[in-house]
């Protein structure tokens, strides 16, 4: 597969760990978040920590918009979803996040509520000229890559003046989360949670530019390097990274030119624009309340905004008790140290988003990089 | 949600739709959020939307960075 | 003058199932005659009893049996007919058995149409007739609309296991070298693809086949093998660690070695799914004693369902009973048991 089989040679992979190794100035410790959840896969998949010396770290950042959902909004879909002659359209990550008592999209759909998954928010469209007799209701998450195809479809609404559709949006921001971690109290103070520097999200970065991350650069003086999605890019970025923290420099490096230009994709970029505004604040999972961080439906479509059509309440559920995506999320704890993880919060019985969505730390780690521990043992 | 793969552009088709092609298998994606594409271009495509076109000259300038890099090391 | 009465010739073509089918009545015996026995047509149903008498050798017998409740029952490759026939004889074989007999059991729903039964009875005679393995009785039953999905399938399989063999999923002792016979997650994305509207250039079929005829090669070079299994549901990844766990080992497999075709990796990639996970029907897992693993290889590769075959890993001890990878790159990871059913992956 052209432009994926090159970016996953593990000859290559071999040299550019190598450099790092070289580079990587004993005694001194990198601490290097990536954001992207399809990052944290990666390496989970490629078991790229195995080839990092043991003083470069990656911490696992809120990147996952499964995982920083909060239970309220995942408690108001299931209520969308109960309500009869709904047909609830939803992306497959999030049919085994756990609400509130522990239900879940897909236990909702077992207790006999049309729940669909699909693979395209067009689909859920399609579902709607379908089913002219039902009220279809697409559950729309995602940070700024997946943001667009929901702008479109919402267009597309309107102008077809379909009546039975609506989008329940939890559209998030991607700089938005990096400065919540940044000006965390913990990390703020020097000798908690070091955090070193970034590798930029892929195809957020896509959408957005990399402009958006000067800021980030400039301000808190981390270096940034967006990098591509295959193993080989999430090396480099690493190797670039490291390179950046020896030579003191702080700067915004595009490892992923391919497909990531200064200004983004303005096309999306526009569409997003006309249809979504900022929200004031939103709740984030592990995060609590972040300002301008999340989008909503504008006035001119407020006809599709499921939340004004269902008159739906803004809940706030506490997490689990003991539970530790919070902390998880923000880099400052792993998931061997959470009480639950492994015992009573497992894949098969998740308690919290970092377990259910396959790029959570907890689930990455306990699919595959929980041999460690014992190897270790 | 980053999963995004980059596909070739095959065939373009009425109302901002292409069929694209990965690994032998092909399928029918948006390109309403992308300009200018060809049949023989290459777009990443997240949940169904062709997102971008992939740079042929960056991407192959980014293949001749790993090699270079990694071979500058240890110095 | 004919005293017996005959009903309405039964319109194949056009009709649909009803309740008299399943009623025990004349419409159910000319539809059991004039579909089940005519496509089956052996000795043992020709008698038709409730039941297929008829003698065996003495020795180990295996029973197995599955349901079939797959959905869309066409699929590239086969259909719920033949995959029934191949997928239990599947399980007779991988305890080194020869399979002897099939029963197959029908729920249909009321309404489904007789010319998509017709054509997956005369599937399923087909697999049967080309497998040399008679379905020797069955049953019947018609359930009410909506109360069933179309066709579900019933089928259980005896075999009679060779003098010599001890061939359990219990046996796999570190230091046992695994092979696959050939590419995984074929039918997996076979028939998600149907479902999903993907196309291919090439065409991908399910590999549904029967392996009796590869295991009984496989068999008579090495009766030393350890183990056996098809990776079904859940695909090679399940399967793997079932045995981990039923023989208290661990395993370490190399993702470079794993046959995948390159459409399948490609689907995988499309639809968020990890080809370790997919389910095969026409595949085997194979673990036996490190110095015949060569021959063993041999042996497979020389079949036609086996020409892909490959030694994929080798069993070590551990008590956590892992299954671990050591990917394209070097690193590793945990091959685990999935939880619930793959979802597609967007992210």
């Amino acid at each position: 597969m052209k432009y994926i089989d090159e970016y996953r040679d593990g000859a290559m992979a071999k040299k550019i760990a190598a450099a790092i190794k070289a580079e990587a100035e004993p005694g001194r410790d990198y601490a290097l978040m990536e954001f992207c959840g399809g990052h944290t896969h990666a390496i989970s998949r490629y078991g790229i920590e195995d080839l990092l010396p043991a003083n470069v770290r990656m911490i696992h950042g809120p990147g996952c918009p499964v995982c920083v959902l909060p239970i309220g909004r995942v408690d108001n879909a299931i209520e969308i979803a109960r309500t009869p002659g709904v047909i609830l359209c939803t992306y497959g990550d999030l049919l085994r996040v756990p609400g509130s008592k522990r239900a879940s999209l897909l236990k909702v759909k077992a207790e006999g509520a049309d729940v669909r998954m699909v693979y395209s928010a067009a689909d859920s469209l399609k579902i709607a000229q379908d089913h002219p007799d039902k009220q279809v209701v697409f559950f729309a998450i995602g940070f700024e890559t997946t943001t667009p195809p929901t702008a479109v479809i919402l267009k597309q609404a309107k102008a077809l003046k379909l009546n039975n559709f609506s989008i329940f949006c939890n559209h998030v921001l991607t700089p938005s989360a990096i400065r919540n971690i940044l000006e965390s109290p913990e990390v703020r103070e020097l000798g908690t949670v070091p955090l070193d520097g970034f590798i930029g999200p892929a195809h957020v970065s896509t959408v957005i530019g990399s402009r958006p991350y000067d800021y980030f650069a400039e301000e808190y003086q981390k270096p940034v390097v967006i990098a591509g999605f295959e193993p080989l890019d999430v090396l480099q970025a690493i190797l670039m990274l490291v390179r950046q923290l020896n030579e003191g420099r702080f700067e915004v490096e595009n490892e992923f030119s391919r497909a990531v230009t200064i200004d983004g994709n303005r096309k999306a970029q526009a569409v997003v624009a006309e249809v979504f505004e900022l929200r004031r604040i939103f709740e984030w999972r592990g995060l609590g309340m972040v300002p301008y961080s999340a989008l909503r439906i504008k006035e001119p479509f407020a006809q599709w905004d499921a939340e004004k059509r269902f008159d739906i309440q803004p809940l706030s559920v506490p997490d689990v008790k003991a539970c530790e995506c919070g902390a998880i999320l923000r880099g400052l704890k792993k998931p061997a140290d959470c009480r639950l993880f492994g015992k009573a919060c497992t894949p098969e019985s998740p308690m919290g988003s970092c377990m259910v969505s396959a790029e959570g730390a907890c689930a990455a780690y306990w699919t595959y990089g929980r041999f460690r521990q014992s190897n270790n043992a | 949600m980053c999963l995004a793969l980059p596909a070739m552009v095959k065939e373009l088709l009425p109302d901002d739709q292409a069929v694209v092609l990965l690994g032998g298998v092909s399928k029918e994606v948006s390109v309403a959020l992308v300009e200018d594409v060809q049949p023989g271009d290459y777009v990443i495509v997240h949940v169904g939307y062709a997102l971008s076109k992939v740079d042929a000259a960056e991407a192959e300038k980014t293949l001749a960075l790993f090699a270079q890099m990694s071979a500058t090391a240890a110095q | 003058m004919t005293l017996t009465r005959k009903g309405p010739a039964i319109d194949f073509a056009n009709g649909r199932v009803d309740m008299t089918h399943g009623g025990g009545g004349r419409a159910m015996a000319q539809l059991v005659e004039e579909l089940f026995v005519a496509a089956f047509d052996n000795d043992m149903l020709r008698q038709r009893n409730d039941q297929a008498s008829f003698a065996v050798e003495a020795g180990r017998m295996v029973m197995t049996t599955d349901g079939y409740v797959i959905s869309p029952m066409f699929f590239p490759g086969g259909d719920i007919g033949s995959l029934a026939v191949h997928g239990t004889v599947n399980d007779v074989a991988m305890a080194g058995a020869v399979p002897i007999a099939l029963s197959a059991s029908f729920i249909i729903e009321e309404g489904l149409p007789l010319a998509d039964l017709k054509r997956i009875v005369q599937s399923m005679a087909a697999a049967s007739r080309e497998a040399g393995v008679p379905i020797v009785t069955g049953d019947t039953k018609v359930v009410e609309k909506g109360k069933g999905d179309g066709l579900f399938i019933s089928t259980t399989g005896i075999g009679r296991v060779p003098a010599g063999l001890d061939i359990s999923g219990d046996k796999a002792r570190a230091g046992d070298v695994i092979l696959v016979s050939g590419t995984m997650g074929d039918h997996g994305v076979a028939v998600m693809s149907q479902r999903e509207s993907l196309g291919f250039e090439t065409t991908l079929k399910s590999d549904s086949a029967a392996l009796h005829t590869l295991v009984a090669g496989m068999v008579a070079a090495v009766p030393s093998i350890h183990c056996l299994r098809d990776p079904t549901r859940g695909g090679l990844a399940a399967t793997l660690n079932e045995m981990a766990t039923q023989s208290g080992v661990g395993m370490m497999i190399r993702e470079a070695r794993i046959p995948v075709r390159p459409e399948v990796m490609g689907a995988c990639e499309l639809l968020g799914l990890d080809p370790l996970y997919v389910a095969n029907e026409g595949k085997l897992i194979a673990i036996c004693p490190a110095a015949e693993a060569e021959r063993l290889l041999a042996v497979m590769q020389a079949h036609p369902l086996g020409r892909d075959a490959a030694i994929i890993g080798e069993v070590i001890p551990d008590d956590h009973h892992f299954v671990q990878m050591e990917t394209a790159f070097g690193g590793k990871r945990v091959v685990d048991w999935l939880a619930g059913e793959q979802l597609p992956r967007i992210c």
